[in-house]
């Protein structure tokens, strides 16, 4: 354990981490937001899922620096009576985990499909990469919310609304596994050619064993540079499909419900149900989109200019 | 040549033709066209027979070879909603959502030309770095949020410009535009640019490093060797030789705003087709969605084949490298 633990601190990784003020900003407010949303059923100061601890009397109260405003509610309240700050930690949570949820399943379905491509090659490569292909052009967006739509259509509203989360994690996963799918591909191309999967296929190793233990760590890092920004497009993506009213129901929010429920009252002058939420977001996709600058950097500096 | 858009033209109908399998399939699971044509109130004799008549309990590739032979032919199903052919739905709501595509393209164009060519020149400037981290937070901004944000500051504070709808509009032969009257660009004003803002940055970049990379050539260096103003070496020298890739990226981008448009109209309740998309979704009017995914999916497809086409003409090396 000590050792890798110098390993690491001696690392390149380690050196321009130290060196570099906006990855460690970056980093250190992701790391922040991410224990204050894991840990919101200990510290937000209301229970957003217990309707007993909501008062409709107390609806659309403005935060507490303001006029009206109450010490209890420290962002306001949205226009059920929830208080603003407990319903956006509930709120990050969950973007948190449905974006971690998305990218793994993206990534297992792409590293999957990727490396078959790319290591079988002839008519499977060109069929699979065909399908990336269309899929890309049709945006990720796109592609995303006719998925959902379906599912909502084939479920039904309430079933879709209380299978929400592992819905939204499968809509987001097949919408944006092309991204890993040609990145692998990619990556194997360039590997399969060298000596050493030659060597491993003369000594008569099985497909399979080289494709996942020989090629597949060879791969690993321009995975890791796009797992980094694809967070953040999943948690986008999470966040345009819950504004739409496709993706988490209002009775549990996400970020994305939250901005669209008060977008409704905006015209009322309650600007912050949708502002705070908004801000959260938006705060949390650029940290995770500047760390991700500072790692491909790092770790693939030929892959910068694309 | 001919070869390559012959191939490229049969690879998209092969695509269009899976297209319709998935909304054919989609229609065939969870669509009833007996409750679209004649409601809930038929008793179940009757409904079988419709069913009969209708050809619903044919074997499924049967009545998708015929749903394809009708879709050729412009038919894609009645709308249970609207009770018109999807297609007239479609078509009616068509013009508002191109407009906005359009308008928004224009201000892409027109601001991210300027802004990429100055922040590939200028690399070190304070203006550049500001354009950057700018195009940073910018990619990082949810399309809605930003359309939020604006009616919010400039329809209910500030009250200059309408936050919803398309405003006065004149028929065009038959194309309900509202580029023609006042109220009209006032209305477009904002969803306009609350669209093009999810764009603006990636084009930015896009122009920059082509540009950056373009100014480090050979023929560039030779071009400052003569002694060439600077005006001539960035814009006839430089400038013009990154065109291609943003154009060709370009071409694709913009296909992709289509998607947005359904993020934005919903915002400022603009009666185009994402619109109609997502009411179609809330009313369960399922021949409409399959109808609006066809649309969109031939939309898409021609986009790109069309950008492939004009990228071979102009770029042999992706005619040979295709053939393989």
């Amino acid at each position: 354990m000590k050792k890798y633990w110098r390993r690491f601190k001696n690392s390149f990784f380690w050196f321009s981490f130290r060196r570099d003020p906006v990855a460690i900003a970056s980093f250190s407010i992701l790391v922040i937001l991410a224990i204050l949303s894991f840990s919101a059923p200990w510290i937000a100061p209301h229970d957003v899922y217990e309707s007993s601890s909501i008062d409709i009397m107390n609806s659309e109260l403005p935060p507490a620096w303001m006029e009206e405003g109450s010490s209890d509610y420290m962002l306001g309240t949205d226009i059920q009576g929830r208080d603003m700050l407990s319903a956006m930690l509930y709120g990050m949570r969950l973007s948190i985990l449905i974006g971690l949820g998305a990218v793994c399943l993206q990534a297992v379905l792409g590293v999957l499909i990727g490396l078959i491509a790319g290591y079988v090659g002839g008519k499977v490569d060109s069929f699979l990469m065909r399908v990336a292909d269309v899929q890309l052009s049709f945006s990720t967006l796109m592609v995303a919310i006719i998925i959902s739509a379906i599912f909502q259509l084939a479920f039904g509203l309430a079933k879709y609304e209380d299978l929400a989360v592992p819905l939204l994690i499968v809509i987001i996963g097949l919408a944006e596994w092309p991204q890993y799918g040609r990145t692998v591909r990619a990556s194997v191309l360039g590997e399969k050619k060298k000596e050493y999967v030659e060597a491993a296929r003369v000594i008569g190793l099985p497909r399979w064993w080289i494709m996942f233990r020989h090629i597949l760590p060879n791969t690993l890092s321009p995975v890791l540079v796009i797992s980094t920004v694809q967070v953040a497009n999943a948690i986008m993506s999470e966040a345009a499909l819950s504004f739409l009213g496709l993706g988490m129901p209002v009775t549990k929010p996400s970020l994305g419900s939250l901005i669209n429920s008060g977008f409704e009252y905006i015209f009322s002058g309650s600007w912050w149900i949708t502002l705070f939420p908004g801000v959260l977001l938006v705060t949390l996709v650029v940290v995770i989109n500047l760390l991700g600058d500072w790692v491909r950097d790092v770790l693939n500096p030929k892959l910068y200019k694309r | 040549m001919f070869a390559f858009v012959i191939r490229r033209i049969i690879q998209s109908l092969f695509v269009i033709l899976v297209i319709g399998f998935i909304g054919f399939a989609i229609k065939h699971q969870i669509g009833d066209p007996v409750r679209d044509l004649v409601g809930i109130s038929v008793s179940k004799a009757e409904r079988d027979a419709l069913r009969e008549e209708l050809g619903l309990n044919d074997p499924f590739m049967s009545q998708y070879v015929r749903f394809m032979k009708n879709a050729v032919r412009g038919d894609l199903g009645m709308s249970f909603f609207y009770k018109k052919p999807t297609l007239k739905v479609i078509v009616k709501k068509a013009p508002a959502t191109l407009e906005l595509v359009f308008v928004s393209s224009l201000i892409i164009i027109f601001l991210s030309i300027p802004a990429g060519v100055y922040a590939a020149i200028r690399p070190r400037s304070w203006l550049t770095r500001f354009i950057m981290g700018a195009s940073i937070v910018g990619v990082s901004i949810p399309v809605f949020l930003t359309a939020i944000l604006l009616i919010y500051v400039f329809s209910v504070e500030l009250g200059w410009l309408p936050s919803y709808g398309r405003g006065a509009t004149v028929s065009l032969w038959g194309w309900e535009t509202g580029l023609l009257t006042i109220d009209g660009w006032k209305h477009l004003i904002l969803p306009s640019i609350a669209l093009s803002s999810i764009m603006l940055p990636l084009f930015i970049r896009l122009i920059r490093s082509e540009m950056m990379e373009v100014l480090q050539s050979e023929y560039v260096k030779y071009a400052w060797a003569k002694g060439l103003a600077p005006r001539r070496v960035y814009f006839v020298h430089a400038f013009k030789n990154t065109l291609l890739p943003v154009i060709t990226v370009g071409g694709v981008q913009l296909g992709i705003l289509i998607a947005y448009t359904i993020l934005t109209e919903t915002v400022f309740q603009w009666q185009g087709m994402g619109f109609m998309f997502l009411e179609a979704v809330e009313r369960s009017d399922t021949t409409l969605l399959v109808a609006y995914m066809m649309v969109v999916g031939v939309v898409f497809v021609a986009v790109n084949t069309m950008v492939d086409i004009i990228y071979g003409l102009v770029n042999p090396t992706v005619r040979i490298a295709g053939r393989k």
